[in-house]
Parts: structure tokens; C-alpha cells; sequence
């Protein structure tokens, strides 16, 4: 029946070609609202996580956006935002030379030192 | 799921070979690819349009259901009915968030969408003509994207399979809530029984159709599977869906459209009929009933609430104090 159809997405059987081209175009008018990156904090005792991210004109606007896209169903009892553009990231790639020298230092862990078992409490 | 900014990879690399290795040895992990990870450029396309497809298909399903929201039978029914619009734009969120992770741009895929060059599933072609149509949405339609969703959830890309945890917590309560509506129909007059039965008999084979082509017939599966970013076939998947919707039918007490449709003790499984592959393509291809309609109304949610777009970014800049450049 057919070589261009395929089902791999959640919603079931779409059409794999033409190939269309993706790339980033350049910003007009209503795509003028920065992405925000957000992130939630899911109660009290916890750290803020890394949620998704949305796009906003301002950032109380992403606040309140980020209310009605992540958090419909007490998900959170804080959220952050920060634009994207103002994030610092450690490298390019996830596997990077900056978390290498952690690597070799096992003694950092407690798994490092052998306790006789009937010690107790440690 | 950051910025695209900072998380397209870093273009020319000199080894590309052993790139190629460290991508291979993570998927053979079952390790997730993250954003900023070198990834071949076919996985990068495959998934930009995979879940872009997906995103167009939440957000264009908003509407079948989304035509009923002023004519809901009770006010239950409408804040019920209304959460669970909200829920399907929010996963179209969740999605448009992912895809912008491979560098994608959301407002873009939208364009592309109105424009009709990229896809949404063939099942939001079909018209809701009673309230029982509702419920039978979410009991086959949800259902099926169950189906399909809870593998994706181990995805090989980390923020699709992210995206896809979120959703899938939210899809019990759109089955859920369908089903509770069908009983209560089945319990009511004939009249409303015989709605929920046309419905059913209108729902079933589209509800088959949204697993894809048969296995011998889906040439893109195989490289999918190899990436990670498709764990099952579509014939398994339509095979557990059948296998977990019958007892559900006899329980609500309709008939599935299917003659064919038995019990194989042997096989330990449902055989059914063959499967309407020509209406498919016929639906798929921009022919069915609705696909006019919903790419019109997607584009006239775009077009009519430009204004408001615009002027909440005008307000943005002149408000804009301690942010030196604005937009981004
Ligand atoms: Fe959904
Ligand atoms: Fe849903």
C-alpha cells in the first residue's frame, strides 16, 4: 500500500515524505516571544526540575504560561523561568572533559573503603 | 528539553566516524540521546518530523471534541470535557518543546502545518456527529494512543521520552472519563444506546487505522526500531489494542463493526477483518470528511489572534528594563 506512511509517532499513522526542510527561519513579528526554559518545583522539600520550555513575550507571562502547560494537576508549588538565551552551558556535548577528572577520583565515594561487615551503623 | 541556541550540536566535526560509534554504543546502551549529543543527521530529521507530526496531531485533535464544548449535556460534562481539550494542547506543548531541542523552530512547524506540508493523524479527519462520539473518542482514540504512546516513553531521545512520561500520566483520565460517559449512555434509553453503538460502528476501523500500514508494508519501521525511536510494530500494537478493547466492548454492551472479529484460542489472541487500507490513504491524502475544515480553523486561530501576539510583544519591549536585547 504504501512506502511513505509510517506510524511511529504517538497519535498513529502520518505520511513520512515530501521531505521537508526544518531548519530554523529567521524571527518575524508574532515570533517574537524569547523561549523560556521552566522549572518546577514539586513540593515542598524538593529542588526545582527542569520541566520543558515555552515561549512568552515577558517573564511574567511565562510564569503564568508555565502554570497552565506544566503544572494542570498540582504538579508544582514553584515555578522558575529563565530565558534560554541566558543559560550557560558547560560544553557543546554531554560527555564532557569537565566531568573527566571526577572520573578517577573514587575515593570520593563511600563504596571506596572496605568496613569488616559487624561494624555497626555505617 | 533547553535551548536550541545552545543545544544544536557542533557543526563540522572532524571525526565524524567515531562520533558515529559513540551515538551507536549509547542507543546499543539504551542509553538517551540528549540534545547537545552529536546525532546522524536522519535521526535528527526522522524525530524533528516524528514529533512534530505527533505535536500537529494533539493540537488539531483538540477540535473534534473541541465541537461539542458548547453543546456538552451538563456542566460536569463540560469541565470535564474542557480539561481534557486542555490536556491535548498541553501535550501538543510538551511536543512543539521537544522538537525545538533538535532545532526546530514551533512557529514554523505550525506554518507547515496550515500549509499542509506536514501531517497530523488521519483519525482527526472524521466528524463527531452525537455527544456519544465523545465518549467513544476517548475510549478508542485515547485508548489507541495509549497504545502507542507508553512505548515512546523509553524513547531514545531524552526529551521526546520526557514528553511522553507527561502525557501518558494524563491519558488515563481521557479514557477514563470516555468510558464513564459511555456506560452512563448505555444506561440510559434506547435512543441513547443506539447513539453509542452508530459511534462505535464509525470509531473501530479508524481507531485500527491510527497503528499504521501492516508490518510488511512499513519500510521506515526497521530503521526506527534500530534508533530506538519505535519499540513495537504497528501489527503488535493494533494486535494489543484489539486483545484489550473486546472484553471492554462486551462489557459495555456494543457490538465491534467486525464479523470477523473471533477469539483464536490456539493463538491466544483476536483475529479480526482486513482493514480499509484504501480509505486510509484516501483520508491521509487530504479526502477525508474533515480535513478542510480542521487546517482552516488552525490557521484561523493563527491568523485572528495574531493582534494579540503582537501586542503582548509590543507591551514586552516597552516594558523591557533590565533585558538588554529583548526578543529573542
Ligand atoms: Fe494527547
Ligand atoms: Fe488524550
Amino acid at each position: 500500500m504504501s512506502t511513505d506512511v509510517t506510524a511511529e509517532g504517538g497519535h498513529g499513522a502520518v505520511p513520512t515524505g515530501p521531505e521537508v526542510p526544518v531548519e530554523p527561519k529567521a524571527s518575524t513579528a508574532r515570533r517574537d516571544w524569547p523561549l523560556y526554559e521552566v522549572f518546577v518545583r514539586g513540593k515542598r522539600g524538593l529542588n526545582h526540575v527542569h520541566v520543558g520550555s515555552l515561549h512568552a513575550p515577558d517573564d511574567e507571562m511565562a510564569v503564568h504560561a508555565a502554570r497552565d502547560v506544566y503544572t494542570r494537576r498540582n504538579e508544582g508549588v514553584s515555578i522558575w523561568v529563565v530565558r534560554a538565551a541566558d543559560i550557560t552551558a558547560s560544553s557543546p556535548d554531554e560527555k564532557d572533559p569537565m566531568f573527566a577528572p571526577s572520573g578517577d577520583k573514587v575515593y570520593r565515594h563511600p563504596t571506596f573503603y572496605d568496613i569488616p561487615e559487624d561494624v555497626p551503623h555505617m | 528539553m533547553s535551548a536550541p541556541t545552545l543545544d544544536r550540536p557542533a557543526a563540522g566535526t572532524p571525526d565524524e566516524a567515531s562520533l558515529q560509534e559513540r551515538f551507536d554504543a549509547t542507543i546499543a546502551a539504551e542509553h538517551r540521546i540528549e540534545p547537545r549529543d552529536w546525532m546522524p543527521e536522519g535521526y535528527r530529521k526522522t524525530l524533528v518530523r516524528q514529533i512534530a507530526q505527533h505535536a500537529h496531531s494533539e493540537i488539531i485533535g483538540m477540535q473534534p471534541e473541541g465541537d461539542w464544548l458548547l453543546a456538552a449535556p451538563s456542566l460536569r460534562r463540560k469541565a470535564i470535557l474542557l480539561a481534557k481539550v486542555q490536556d491535548e494542547a498541553g501535550h501538543g506543548m510538551y511536543l512543539y518543546s521537544a522538537a525545538e531541542t533538535l532545532g526546530a523552530d514551533r512557529a514554523d512547524l505550525t506554518d507547515k502545518l496550515i500549509e499542509g506540508r506536514q501531517k497530523y493523524s488521519s483519525i482527526f479527519n472524521y466528524p463527531t456527529l452525537t455527544y456519544a462520539d465523545v465518549g467513544v473518542i476517548g475510549w478508542l482514540v485515547d485508548g489507541a494512543a495509549i497504545c502507542n504512546q507508553v512505548p515512546l516513553c523509553r524513547s531514545s531521545y531524552g526529551p521526546y521520552a520526557r514528553a511522553m512520561i507527561r502525557v501518558c500520566k494524563e491519558e488515563s483520565f481521557h479514557q477514563r472519563q470516555g468510558y464513564e460517559l459511555l456506560m452512563t449512555m448505555m444506561g440510559g434509553t434506547d435512543e441513547q444506546r443506539a447513539m453509542v453503538q452508530d459511534a462505535v460502528d464509525r470509531w473501530w476501523w479508524p481507531s485500527l487505522m491510527m497503528f499504521g500500514p501492516p508490518d510488511d508494508d512499513s519500510p521506515n519501521s526497521a530503521q526506527s526500531m534500530a534508533w530506538g525511536i519505535k519499540r513495537h510494530s504497528n501489527d503488535e500494537l493494533r494486535q494489543r489494542f484489539v486483545d484489550m478493547t473486546v472484553p471492554q466492548a462486551e462489557f459495555l454492551g456494543v457490538t465491534l463493526p467486525d464479523p470477523d472479529l473471533v477469539w483464536d484460542e490456539a493463538a491466544g489472541r483476536h483475529r479480526f477483518g482486513a482493514i480499509d487500507w484504501a480509505e486510509f490513504k484516501r483520508v491521509i491524502s487530504g479526502e477525508g470528511p474533515m480535513n478542510a475544515v480542521r487546517v482552516a480553523r488552525r490557521r484561523a486561530a493563527r491568523d485572528d489572534n495574531a493582534w494579540v501576539t503582537e501586542a503582548a510583544a509590543a507591551h514586552a519591549a516597552k516594558h523591557a528594563g533590565g533585558h538588554a536585547g529583548s526578543a529573542a
